[in-house]
């Protein structure tokens, strides 16, 4: 009869070597193979579409001040979370996060639908300083978001980059046209890379969103990009059991 | 180690030894232990079996368990047991518990909801809730308010009006408060004279001289303070403009500042300036009716309703 021994294994180097990466992989399929089947969990809905130039730079700010250890972008479907934060998030609603913002610590609350609950002078002066707000605050102060100047001068090469992981930000004719069709030609025209330095300008100069209309501040786009969370999908237009079956 | 002090430990070896002498104790994890690992290898084969778990071709497996709910129309439905279903089944049996009370919100005037002890304290602690959750953050817990950022609403001073219809309207449309800036318009002595005219209002003892001219200009086509802020200074909350004639300062920081040179400079300020603010989001997409109006009865109570 066979007679297995651990010590073939581990006196056999190579052996030893292919078995584990053997072993690792499995593991790794376990994880990773569900993601090449993930379109059938993402909700159809309309309105979703990828950050403008200007919301993009806001949201690497965000991710620059590292909000996400404090803060989740995930409403779960429990009714105390639906009462506090609003409807719960959607996967179709982060399809275009690289990387999403989900997170599960939340020493803030949750910022998933923050998005026009509050007003933008609300915004820069808790941002400065939060405990001139709300006085019970634990959160830092970013006092240097209104004061420095926001750099743009890459933002070609991010959404570029973006574009390669597929998120639809268009270079050519054809993939302005198939943005026309998808999502209107006004989202188009913020899509499109070509433009992209001038769409980000005149959205911060009509926004105006740090209340100082001489420049662009940082704080500019990281409001417009808070300002817009959790705001793209009008639930109003489908039933509450909508999203059930996805699950 | 010595060979000796091997020998004299109970531990068995693995039985196996690399260059001649290096062996290696077996220290097996305790049996408790790995029939607890058996036991939750096979509670996750059971967990697979009854909930959604596995992808499956252009699906999942979506497991044995099911749940009913009821939606929105009112209608029964099964599903197979997940997260979603299970938040519409717990939040329709809250919504069902909470609704004989919201119902009856809905269709008592706001008056009679004050006068009604069992109804006027459901409305004062759920009031309490989504006021904390949505307008404490601008208003402050208890409501009152942020000099320079959001007005006070406890007092019975009102930009936009203190019955229960505008404060309904108010938190419904949102508020955005504006004032053009005079800097372009007056000269220096001109915005003196109206600070001064300004200040005496609140009865502040500024030069009489110069708050006369003041009065003068306020009422002139010049300067046209009138308009939005009346004949007599009160304001019109149709615009939200502010009654200049009491000692309640939202945007010149007045009672703060020690001198009166200090007070001039804060209602200047303003004046050369004036305010693109006082932004209010509209909360008619993000709350009920019924929430909007059990708010407008809790801030109508915060102690300043008309």
């Amino acid at each position: 009869m066979f007679n297995f021994k651990h010590e073939w294994i581990e006196t056999n180097i190579g052996l030893l070597l292919v078995l584990t990466m053997l072993a690792i992989s499995i593991g790794g399929l376990v994880e990773i193979a569900p993601l090449f089947y993930i379109k059938n969990t993402v909700e159809k809905v309309d309105g979703v579409r990828p950050y403008t130039p200007l919301e993009l730079r806001g949201r690497d700010i965000y991710q620059r001040e590292g909000c996400y250890l404090c803060h989740s972008q995930m409403i779960r479907p429990f009714r105390d979370e639906a009462l506090r934060y609003g409807h719960y998030s959607l996967a179709a609603e982060s399809q275009y996060d690289h990387p999403f913002q989900w997170g599960s610590k939340r020493t803030g609350p949750d910022l998933a639908r923050v998005g026009g609950k509050y007003s933008n002078e609300w915004q820069v002066a808790h941002l400065t300083a939060p405990r001139s707000m709300v006085p019970q605050s634990v959160m830092p102060n970013f006092p240097w978001l209104v004061k420095n100047e926001l750099n743009f001068s890459d933002i070609e090469d991010r959404m570029k980059s973006l574009r390669d992981t597929g998120v639809p930000y268009s270079l050519t004719k054809s993939e302005y046209d198939d943005n026309v069709k998808k999502f209107g030609a006004q989202t188009a025209e913020m899509l499109s890379i070509p433009d992209a330095r001038k769409n980000l300008i005149a959205q911060a100069q009509s926004g105006n969103y740090d209340g100082n209309s001489g420049s662009i501040s940082e704080m500019d786009a990281l409001v417009a990009y808070l300002q817009m969370l959790g705001t793209l999908v009008d639930f109003r237009k489908y039933d509450d059991d909508a999203f059930v079956k996805y699950r | 180690m010595s060979q000796e002090k091997i020998q004299s430990q109970t531990v068995q070896t693995t039985g196996h030894a690399w260059d001649g002498d290096l062996q290696e104790y077996n220290n097996p994890i305790p049996t408790w232990w790995l029939y607890a690992f058996y036991f939750s290898v096979a509670v996750a084969v059971v967990y697979w079996l009854m909930y959604p778990a596995w992808p499956v071709g252009g699906g999942f497996t979506t497991g044995f368990d099911s749940i009913t709910y009821v939606n929105d129309k009112g209608e029964k439905k099964t599903t197979h047991w997940n997260t979603r279903a299970l938040f519409m089944k717990e939040t329709n049996e809250a919504v069902a518990a909470q609704k004989p009370y919201l119902d009856k919100v809905a269709s008592t005037p706001f008056e009679q909801i004050t006068k009604d002890p069992e109804l006027n304290s459901f409305v004062v602690s759920a009031g309490k809730q989504l006021f904390s959750d949505n307008c404490a953050a601008c208003h402050q817990q208890g409501g009152g308010g942020k000099e320079g950022f959001a007005p006070n609403l406890t007092d019975d001073d009102w930009l936009y009006g203190g019955h229960f219809a505008n404060i309904q309207q108010t938190v419904m449309n949102g508020r955005h408060g504006y004032m053009p800036a005079f800097a372009d318009v007056l000269n220096d002595t001109q915005v003196n004279q109206l600070t001064d005219y300004v200040l005496s209002l609140s009865r502040i003892a500024v030069n009489p001289d110069s708050a006369k001219a003041g009065d003068v200009l306020f009422h002139s086509e010049t300067a046209a303070c009138f308009y939005c802020h009346g004949d007599n200074a009160e304001g019109r909350q149709v615009i939200g403009s502010a009654n200049l004639t009491d000692r309640i300062w939202l945007w010149a920081n007045v009672p703060g500042a020690d001198t009166i040179a200090s007070k001039e400079a804060a209602v200047k300020n303003v004046i050369l300036g004036g305010l693109n603010k006082g932004v209010m989001p509209a909360w008619k997409d993000r709350l009920s009716p019924e929430q909007i109006k059990v708010l407008t009865v809790y801030v109508h109570e915060l102690g300043g309703g008309k």
